[in-house]
């Protein structure tokens, strides 16, 4: 990235920087400043989905630093989280842990899980691992209904009582929203850090040029697993945050469905990156939104039967639509569309 | 043998005391034999030039020292120790460095993170200080930065530094590659064909950054080149390799006016007479 005319890094500190002028650092303060407000001025339902859209910016951080940065495709995130939300509501139901005490061990439990998952990455790349992952989207929700249904609830899941802080249950969507946007404005300069850190440079290394990566002295195969355990972790944290949130938990909310989802929002946010991550999931998960109110709408305009087909098929056909304009007019996703904007203004009114 | 010859030997190997060699390597590829029974010692300090005809083995030989090969039969040491069985990571710690023919760099990262790349086993930040980007990690990061761009300066890439790699042009991307290597502060560089598909000026470009990292670092080097007038002007000793066999091993003016290196690159004149 190249500096606007006449600001002049002095130190490597100042050249690191990722906040680096005050009006940045006004603009950073005001905006955070903006989300905390922000239950004040929206709506339950609004807040809702700004909740959901939280959650998923936390589990779409994990996908990203696997797929985007890795290199490494996965079609199991939403089993990930359901492995890290059950887990956390077990030990809370079975072992009496507080929601606070049993995430980050239902994180690590995930992550390991993660890592045992990604144990076919070291044999097998691309298409193929897809479809070890996907084994996982197969076998996770199996093993919650079938083994021991009498533990996880079975087919009907298990519901989640709201966490307390100091007194204070988190049931509202006010209370949730504080912890979702906090877990995720913390999980996103993680994940930034991890990006521009030796790690990131490492995933990175490994998804350009695996080859080179080893004989220039990258350990491959840690680096790999490193980066499983890290998007499970992610996934983990996800999961827990859904459960609360949802207040249940069942497999039906952790299907492949999602996990697609997931790799969607991620190629219309843009592949690698950190703020393709925020602006995809908020894409996506304000379409579907949108897609819900416009339905109707449309529907009225087509003859009787075909229009509640479609109403319940718009939100996939916008989604698969969406997706595929991404891949063919801007495959590096509104991410690049963002640093285009940036550039423009910059320079904007003289375009050099 | 004498004491005085003893005592010469000793003082010679002093004076040249072996960094790395492969002895006795073969490596073949479902029975196509790639090399056979190649012993090559590298001198401490010394750049050796490996040539031959296309196909002669010489990358190989490289593959086989930086890891990525793993040779059938034979050792190679290093330091005087058995590295055969290292994994490639594993010798790029031990101070074995490479550039690659066809350009292998990152594309995804820019110049600066290509470089630092290298340095990525020098640094010793954990995931969690990376993640908070605070105390340690910042301080190695800097730390690594200002010998990064030491190199940066020496192959001067200043203007570059911040572009993605994947948008450099061939010439360019050719002295990144080389900027990876030294990165890794290296005791022994690998150059496969540093200069390939250059223009003249961009290879004495190339010879001249070879020179300069010699004269700051006394790195060792090998290189591969078929550029005859390059090998000859910088290196020390020359290593020729044909069909997998080395067939000769001097300094450049005997390996010049050698008749079986004349002969491998010219062809025999003896044949094509009998043959008429």
């Amino acid at each position: 990235m190249w500096r606007p005319c006449g600001v002049i890094d002095e130190t490597y500190e100042q050249d690191l920087a990722i906040v680096r002028t005050f009006p940045q650092w006004t603009l950073t303060v005001a905006a955070l400043g903006a989300l905390a407000l922000l239950p004040a001025y929206v709506s339950g339902v609004t807040l809702n989905t700004v909740n959901h859209i939280a959650i998923t910016i936390v589990a779409l951080h994990g996908v990203n630093i696997l797929t985007g940065l890795t290199g490494q495709i996965t079609l199991g995130q939403a089993a990930f989280m359901a492995i890290g939300a059950y887990s956390m509501e077990m030990m809370v139901r079975y072992w009496g842990l507080s929601f606070w005490i049993a995430t980050p061990i239902a994180m690590l439990i995930t992550g390991v899980a993660g890592v045992i998952i990604g144990l076919p990455s070291l044999r097998i790349k691309g298409f193929y691992l897809a479809m070890a992952t996907l084994a996982a989207q197969f076998i996770v929700p199996w093993i919650i209904v079938n083994v021991r249904p009498d533990l996880t609830g079975g087919t009907d899941g298990l519901t989640v009582s709201p966490p307390s802080i100091g007194g204070l249950q988190l049931t509202s969507q006010e209370s949730i929203f504080y912890l979702c946007a906090t877990v995720a404005v913390f999980s996103t300069v993680f994940a930034r850090n991890i990006a521009r850190s030796r790690y990131g440079r490492a995933f990175i290394a490994i998804r350009d040029n695996d080859i080179a990566a080893e004989i220039m002295g990258i350990a491959v195969v840690r680096y790999k697993l490193l980066s499983f355990f890290l998007c499970s972790l992610y996934a983990g944290l996800a999961g827990c945050l859904y459960a609360i949130w949802m207040r249940g938990i069942s497999v039906e909310h952790f299907t492949l469905h999602e996990s697609i989802w997931y790799l969607g929002m991620l190629i219309v946010g843009g592949m690698g990156s950190v703020v393709g991550v925020i602006l995809g999931a908020i894409m996506i998960r304000s379409l579907t939104i949108l897609v819900t109110y416009i339905g109707p709408w449309i529907a009225v305009f087509l003859p009787p039967g075909t229009g509640t087909v479609l109403e319940l098929g718009l939100g996939p056909i916008v989604f698969g639509v969406v997706v595929l304009a991404f891949l063919i007019y801007e495959p590096h996703g509104l991410a690049r569309i963002w640093e285009r904007f940036k550039a423009f203004y910059r320079l904007w009114p003289y375009s050099y | 043998m004498g004491f005085q010859k003893v005592m010469e030997a000793l003082s010679n190997q002093k004076v040249t005391p072996r960094l790395a060699s492969l002895s006795g390597v073969s490596l073949s590829f479902h029975g196509v034999k790639v090399l056979t029974n190649v012993s090559v010692d590298i001198l401490q300090g010394e750049l050796l030039a490996l040539i031959g005809p296309n196909g002669a083995g010489k990358t190989s030989v490289v593959n086989c020292m930086s890891g990525f090969y793993r040779p059938g039969s034979g050792q190679i040491l290093f330091e005087g120790k058995d590295i055969t069985p290292l994994r490639p990571y594993h010798r790029f710690k031990l101070g074995i460095s490479r550039t690659f023919q066809n350009i292998e760099l990152y594309e995804g990262l820019s110049v600066l993170e290509n470089l630092m790349s290298a340095r990525h086993n020098m640094m010793s930040y954990g995931v969690l200080a990376a993640g908070l980007y605070l105390g340690k990690a910042r301080k190695q990061e800097i730390e690594h930065r200002e010998i990064v761009e030491d190199i940066i300066d020496l192959l001067e890439l200043e203007a570059i530094r911040k572009s993605k790699v994947g948008s450099l042009a061939y010439g360019l991307r050719k002295r990144v590659d080389l900027g990876r290597a030294l990165a890794g502060q290296p005791k022994l560089l690998l150059l496969d064909e540093p200069m390939a598909g250059m223009n003249t000026e961009e290879k004495e470009d190339m010879a001249r950054f070879i020179l300069d990292v010699r004269e700051l670092w006394k790195t060792t080097m090998v290189i591969i080149e078929h550029d005859m007038g390059v090998v000859m002007d910088i290196s020390e000793r020359v290593v020729m390799l044909d069909f997998g066999v080395k067939v000769v091993e001097g300094s450049p003016d005997e390996v010049k006016n050698n008749p079986k290196v004349i002969a491998a690159y010219l062809g025999i004149e003896k044949q094509e007479e009998s043959s008429k």
